[in-house]
């Protein structure tokens, strides 16, 4: 089911809520101040919002001098222009001067829809976690994101928030507690772990359902903090199901995939399959046909379950 | 400025030159040219114009400096040892392993440097957000920041220079080091930035043009760029490249070259 709210609309509520408390925070725009629900942070805080303009590497530049002078700035653009366009910014103004900012996201992969190629970041999670010291959030649903925006602002050090900015699914009730770098395990299982972020989530949720027709006992792992990765999480769930996929709107290089190949193949090899656009660029489209069209549908998280679940039995 | 005034700082300026080409000299190899073309005005700034406490490094109200052209951290590192940031003696720690003196600025690692550089055009950026900050948290102090004639090849520049003027930032000092050289050529035979000042006028910054190796001007610069205000100042300094000592002075090849036992006895002895 599909929340009531926008991301953005959580965001931006959640900033101002947040801006009241701690005077340190600051936004900063590069021409997309509304695109990110940042409207009422503007007007309750005109003195604390900036807009760049089109310029996102002096957006970056920026939000690290006032870094350097205590403020902890959020920059914000599309997640192709916010990470790609601005990446060595982000690597010697922010990472290897070990500033404080936060890097907003917006849009990430399928969520660009009729923005399509151009806008379409399917490599930036990627890009990020190359950075030594960058840690990378990518929130599942409203309630997961209102519980960790308060942590990134306590948090000293930078974070790229991978942020869906439209109505995603709701994956969690009021019972959830947030837990920084901690996956989530939304359902047990036995026979294979389907681990994923993002709008990957609830479609692996609708995959192991799919299994469970035809008898495959799926555990769920939703995973926020893509770095660090929940080692612990990850290797107990392989030890537990013998076989793993992993599901992302994301390139299959280098991200989600990629971490948790890493944490397999360094500390318990299991069958495992990636879910995600396989090397190559978007395109225009809705969400539901782009899912279609990268492959990473149920269907298809459902499919590559049972081809990891054969090559367990050989 | 009075005669004594002067002599001081040219004393100053000899002594820095001598603490700056020992510390390269010593690796044999490193920035020479576009250091010695800035260190007379980081004499300057640091004991004239910038208000610090040397031994609160990081105290709140202490003005800012950003050397964006980073390959000039040992002119920024020479200054702060003989002002007290670190002694004298760490100097001769320059680029061996694990030292807090690299040749690119390094905020994590060095007392007394406030951003981190090396890769061209990041540092005005940072600089025009020190100044917000200051403008946000109503303080005072003054953000400087120096970058290269070549450095301004770089978009990023203009893009920081675009948003202080738009900004009107008139707690923000640009000083740009116009020694006309870059690493493979003359700067005007690769890819010219000229005219500087009507191109930053053009974007709302108030010009000063002087000798950068004449302290006279630079009280002047300095002065003045206090009295300026709704647009940020910039001080366009004409210097050469590898000032001060004849085997590197206005040579293109200074950018970054070696430095042999005989290149350092004979330009301590120039200095002597």
């Amino acid at each position: 089911m599909l929340e009531e709210l926008e991301m953005r609309n959580v965001y931006g509520e959640m900033m101002v809520e947040l801006a009241a408390r701690d005077p340190r925070i600051v936004s900063l725009q590069a021409d997309l101040t509304g695109g990110h629900g940042m409207k009422g942070f503007q007007q309750a805080y005109p003195d604390r919002h900036f807009n760049i303009g089109v310029a996102e590497a002096n957006m970056v530049g920026v939000a690290a001098g006032m870094a350097a002078c205590g403020k902890v700035p959020f920059v914000h653009s599309f997640a192709t222009f916010s990470t790609r366009r601005c990446f060595d910014q982000i690597a010697i103004s922010v990472c290897y001067a070990g500033l404080n900012v936060k890097i907003v996201g917006s849009d990430p992969g399928v969520g660009a829809e009729l923005n399509g190629g151009t806008h379409m970041a399917l490599e930036d999670t990627g890009i990020m976690r190359t950075l030594p010291g960058m840690t990378i959030f990518e929130p599942v649903d409203n309630t997961q994101l209102r519980q960790a925006l308060p942590q990134i602002v306590d948090y000293d050090g930078p974070v790229y928030i991978r942020l869906f900015r439209k109505k995603p699914e709701k994956i969690f009730g009021e019972g959830y507690t947030f837990q920084w770098g901690k996956a989530d395990v939304l359902q047990e299982g036995t026979d294979v772990t389907l681990i994923a972020s993002g709008v990957c989530v609830a479609e692996s949720l609708e995959a192991a359902s799919l299994l469970e027709a035809d008898g495959v006992s799926a555990r769920v792992l939703a995973v926020h903090t893509i770095k660090p990765i929940d080692t612990e999480s990850i290797v107990k769930s392989a030890q537990l199901t013998g076989a793993v996929v992993t599901a992302e709107n994301h390139n299959i290089i280098n991200g989600l995939g990629s971490a948790v190949a890493e944490v397999l193949a360094e500390n318990h090899p299991v069958p495992m399959e990636r879910i995600g656009a396989r090397d190559r660029f978007g395109e225009v489209g809705k969400a539901a046909d782009l899912k279609k069209v990268l492959g990473i549908t149920a269907a298809d998280i459902a499919c590559a379950a049972k081809k990891a679940l054969s090559r367990k039995a050989l | 400025m009075n005669e004594r005034a002067l002599a001081e700082l040219k004393n100053l300026s000899n002594e820095g030159r001598r603490h700056l080409i020992r510390m390269i000299g010593k690796v044999g190899v490193g920035h020479v040219g576009g250091a010695l073309s800035v260190l007379d005005v980081m004499v300057y700034l640091y004991f004239r114009e910038l208000n610090l406490r040397p031994d609160d490094a990081r105290w709140s109200e202490r003005d800012r400096f950003v050397m964006s052209k980073g390959h000039a951290g040992p002119a920024l590192y020479t200054v702060l040892a003989m002002r007290g940031f670190f002694g004298l003696d760490r100097l001769e720690t320059l680029n061996s392993l694990g030292t807090n003196l690299p040749s690119h600025c390094d905020m994590k690692r060095t007392t007394g440097v406030d951003m981190t550089a090396g890769s061209l055009g990041q540092g005005l950026s940072a600089a025009v957000g020190m100044a917000l900050a200051a403008r946000m948290d109503k303080k005072s102090y003054r953000v400087y920041c120096i970058v290269g004639d070549g450095e301004m090849q770089e978009g990023q520049i203009w893009e920081a220079a675009m948003y202080a003027g738009s900004q009107q930032l008139d707690n923000l000092v640009v000083i740009v080091d116009d020694n006309g050289m870059q690493i493979d050529n003359y700067t005007d035979a690769i890819n010219s930035v000229r005219p500087i000042d009507k191109r930053l006028e053009s974007f709302g910054f108030e010009t000063i043009s002087i000798d950068g190796h004449d302290f006279n001007q630079m009280e002047f610069a300095f002065y003045k760029a206090k009295t300026i205000k709704k647009h940020p100042t910039a001080i366009i300094m004409s210097t050469v490249k590898g000032k001060g000592f004849t085997f590197c002075e206005g040579k293109i090849g200074s950018h970054n070259m070696a430095v042999s036992s005989e290149d350092l006895a004979g330009a301590l002895n120039e200095l002597a």
